[in-house]
């Protein structure tokens, strides 16, 4: 096992602290990687999360002027783009470098530098996008962080509507931190198919690493019009060309293809791995083993392929002709089926088992209530007719805040709280879990099931003011004060972090009596990451 | 778990908008035929997922209750089972069946609303979408005019909808007025085509509901449904040069030499801008900034003066005009009604 190498000597003192970020900052280790992409996460999770509460805060009443419409604008280009590939892609790898060869019994990646380049490759495409805020608004916004929101459509990322370089950084940002994602899946996939040890068939895989299996696949496929997409924007930009150029007889709607193309898929390969830890969580917490495992294994694949087929459900008020709106519309519903199945098999593994409410299970009960919401507005979102009426709305932002945070989130945090004592040695302490969990649980039904309303009343996204009388603003109310339980939250989860990390109870091998490979031997403490503070 | 929430206060919100006392923008308050049957669409969704959701959050619910673990017997595993073959066909094949209805239901509506054939005498609308306002033209009618949309009513004996064709002059937009359609996006290079037919008069509030820009969110829209003598009255009105009278020409003065031309148009004046609202009529429209301003003397002087003050980041440039050219210019746009 990997644990075994790391043979560094267990004392630590000041003189030894700069050797010791040496060690980590080249680190070849998929543990070390794992924890260092989840570190670069939580930190990122901090600052989109900032982004979002301002943005809560401008629209708590009508016509409020506690930000410009500049920053606004700014803040939900950069919330949404820092979320999804500088938060969630950063945590969904942090969890399948750690976690994916020690269930499998590999020694590592298959590739162990290649890993290291995908996470620095990562964090310095983060860097990029966040040095847009060291220029000044002078220059023509020279400087600037971009505003041209997270899908970037053109042609406001033109020139001619974007001078300056906000939409630069924003490009480069996102296309250097794809090359990272790509080398990531190649590595996850190739650890997958060829280093299983003896006797770990395909078959008798842990869910987690087949979720992660088509997870690779699809980022493979998806990232690659995105990288596409954002050498074209460049090539417009700065070399004449003419793709998204309108003056030229370039398509806006080519960019939203592109784009999308990537975006839907985006949202699986976001989705499975959280699936991954439910699948594993669900059953150790119920005492059973995973309910039709073959089955959950074909709805797996299923999702997969389906999930390149539905992109334009994203574009259906975009104009296109009533057959191509119709595919649309069954691609998009039958997605819903294999989606189904999954949330099935978990109930069935918890039917007749002996739950047990730990935190990590509670979170993943959680994520099971909400993502049977997120789903069924997903079916309302894929009837093309509603979808006239919904899309661009405040509904949409709250069906799909419902996915990411109430359903892959919580996963997440199901996930820390289930694997901290195989990272740290130390359990995570319960009662800040539990109180953890119901804040959560509080703050995201408050700002998420609101949502949906003023949406339904007619309220668009990405507005930085509205006029009063719409029936908007109670609404707009109750979601700003749900922002406060998810920060508190947030700060339990952080308090319980450190504090565990150094006085949690020692975890000891298997402290969930699980049946898989990675919690069998715990990291003794002076093995983990524990002794580099001690 | 508050997930019951979401399903609880639909219906608060179905009724209250039935009433018209919560919002004058509710989807589920249509009073033209694309937004009715996108409504009735919507109800039959929202009906069979609640029953989705009321089966399986009471199964999962039940499962919580149930089989949470007991004190008593805590050393026995309970029994392992590994799938069943009927039950894995069952939840799959019922979901499959309940697919097939929504796509019908759905493909049924998209034919109705999208392939729907225009009358010989509907009327045809050009909506342009600008930052950040909407230039709208009646090409048959000799008509331009900006941000307020006149419609005739459309009674179901004499049924005259309005095809609107959807163009952009600079980036993307979207075109939604939620108690009439659902949205359609005003793209450059792709034009695209809707249809409304209001069956009560009244004005329907909307809004830009495309990111288009900096003033995204005061790109707003109104819809006046008239009766069928009223709107050609206002056509008339509409389709006539601009008022000119001595009284002002030292206003007019002001708008012909500074550069107010080289955007707004004023039918009778040289001149062709292209870029700003018409102005031939400007008062007979109830606001100005697209939406964001009641159309008074102290509105528009302020606007004149500096937009950035009511809407800031709008094209429209401060022409750094005198105090008395600005009482000039305001006295003269306040004669072109």
């Amino acid at each position: 096992m990997a644990s075994d190498a790391m043979t560094l000597p267990r004392t630590a003192s000041a003189s030894r602290l700069l050797p010791e970020i040496r060690t980590w900052l080249t680190t070849v280790d998929h543990k070390r990687l794992g924890l260092l992409y989840i570190l670069f996460a939580l930190v990122s999770l901090i600052i989109g999360g900032l982004e979002a509460s301002i943005m809560r805060l401008q629209l708590i009443r009508p016509n409020n002027d506690f930000v410009s419409p500049e920053l606004f604008n700014r803040m939900f280009t950069m919330h949404g783009t820092t979320m999804i590939f500088f938060v969630a892609m950063p945590l969904i790898f942090g969890f399948a470098n750690y976690l994916t060869p020690l269930m499998i019994g590999a020694r590592d990646m298959a590739f162990p530098r290649l890993n290291t380049f995908s996470l620095w490759i990562m964090a310095f495409g983060g860097a990029i996008l966040y040095a847009s805020l060291f220029g000044g608004s002078s220059l023509l916004q020279a400087g600037g962080a971009p505003d041209v929101g997270w899908f970037a459509y053109a042609p406001l990322t033109s020139r001619l509507f974007s001078p300056g370089h906000s939409t630069d950084f924003w490009t480069l940002g996102v296309l250097i931190s794809g090359f990272g994602s790509v080398a990531t899946a190649i590595n996850i996939l190739t650890t997958i198919i060829c280093s299983r040890c003896p006797g770990m068939t395909l078959g008798r895989m842990p869910l987690f690493a087949w979720l992660n299996l088509v997870m690779a696949g699809l980022v493979i496929l998806a990232l690659g019009p995105l990288t596409a997409a954002q050498f074209m924007l460049l090539i417009d930009r700065y070399l004449g060309g003419h793709f998204f150029d309108i003056m030229a007889g370039g398509s806006a709607v080519l960019w939203m293809h592109f784009f999308w193309i990537f975006g839907h898929p985006e949202v699986y390969v976001l989705v499975l791995p959280a699936f991954a830890i439910a699948s594993e969580i669900i059953p150790v917490f119920s005492r059973k083993v995973m309910f039709g495992y073959p089955v959950m294994v074909g709805a797996t694949v299923a999702i997969g392929f389906i999930s390149m087929s539905v992109w334009a459900h994203h574009m259906f008020a975009i104009g296109m002709n009533a057959n191509a709106n119709t595919f649309f519309v069954l691609t998009t519903m039958t997605i819903s089926v294999p989606t189904g199945i999954k949330i099935f098999n978990w109930l069935a593994t918890m039917w007749g088992g002996k739950l047990q409410f730990k935190t990590p299970m509670l979170f993943c009960i959680g994520f099971l209530f909400q993502f049977l919401v997120a789903g069924l507005t997903g079916v309302m979102l894929a009837a093309a007719p509603f979808n006239w009426q919904l899309t661009g709305s405040y509904f949409v932002v709250a069906h799909f805040h419902y996915v990411i945070v109430g359903g892959i989130l919580f996963c997440i945090f199901g996930g820390f709280y289930y694997w901290f004592p195989k990272m740290s040695g130390r359990m995570l302490d319960e009662r800040l879990g539990k109180l953890n969990f119901w804040l959560f649980v509080i703050g995201f039904h408050l700002t998420f099931d609101f949502m949906h309303v003023p949406g339904i009343l007619g309220m668009p996204r990405r507005i930085y003011t509205y006029e009063a009388g719409r029936g908007w603003e109670g609404w707009n109310l109750i979601v700003a004060i749900g922002v406060v339980f998810q920060a508190a939250a947030i700060l339990v989860f952080a308090w319980n972090l450190l504090r565990s990390y150094f006085k949690g109870k020692i975890a000891g091998n298997d402290p969930w009596d699980a049946w898989t490979l990675e919690l069998r031997f715990i990291a003794s403490l002076g093995n983990g990451i524990g002794r580099y503070c001690r | 778990m508050s997930a019951w929430a979401f399903y609880l206060f639909l219906p608060a919100v179905l009724g209250s908008s039935a009433h018209g006392s919560s919002s004058p923008t509710s989807i589920f308050d249509p009073v033209s035929t694309p937004a009715r049957s996108i409504f009735g669409l919507s109800l039959l969704v929202l009906a069979v997922t609640a029953i989705i959701f009321v089966a399986v959050f009471g199964l999962l619910a039940y499962a919580v209750v149930k089989f949470r673990q007991r004190t008593v017997d805590n050393d026995r595993e309970p029994p392992q089972v590994y799938g069943s073959t009927q039950i894995e066909m069952a939840w799959t094949i019922i979901p499959i069946l309940i697919v097939l209805v929504l796509f019908l239901a759905s493909a049924r509506v998209i034919a109705d609303i999208q392939d729907a054939k225009p009358p010989h005498d509907a009327v045809e609308i050009t909506v342009v979408g600008h930052q950040y306002w909407w230039e709208i033209r009646y090409p048959g009618l000799n008509v331009v005019t900006a941000n307020e949309i006149h419609v005739s009513v459309s009674d179901s004996a004499h049924p005259t909808p309005t095809f609107v064709t959807l163009l952009s002059a600079d980036t993307d937009h979207s075109f939604w007025v939620p108690r009439l359609a659902g949205k359609t996006d005003l793209i450059p290079n792709h034009p695209n085509r809707m249809w409304i037919d209001p069956h009560k008069t009244g004005i329907y509030l909307g809004q830009c509901a495309q990111y288009c820009g900096i003033q995204h969110a005061k790109m707003l829209l109104r819809v006046y449904v008239q009766t069928r003598a009223e709107f050609d009255r206002w056509v008339e009105e509409q389709s006539r040069s601009a008022a000119m009278t001595n009284a002002v020409s030292r206003g007019r003065a002001v708008f012909e030499t500074n550069a107010c031309l080289d955007c707004h148009t004023v039918k009778g004046i040289a001149g062709n801008g292209q870029f700003g609202p018409d102005l031939t009529h400007l008062m007979s429209r109830d606001t100005i900034a697209s939406g964001v301003a009641l159309n008074t003397p102290k509105n528009l002087r302020k606007w004149v003066k500096d937009p950035s003050s009511i809407k800031p980041g709008a094209t429209m440039p401060a022409l750094q005009l005198s105090d008395g050219q600005l009482n000039d210019v305001t006295a003269y746009l306040e004669t072109l009604r």
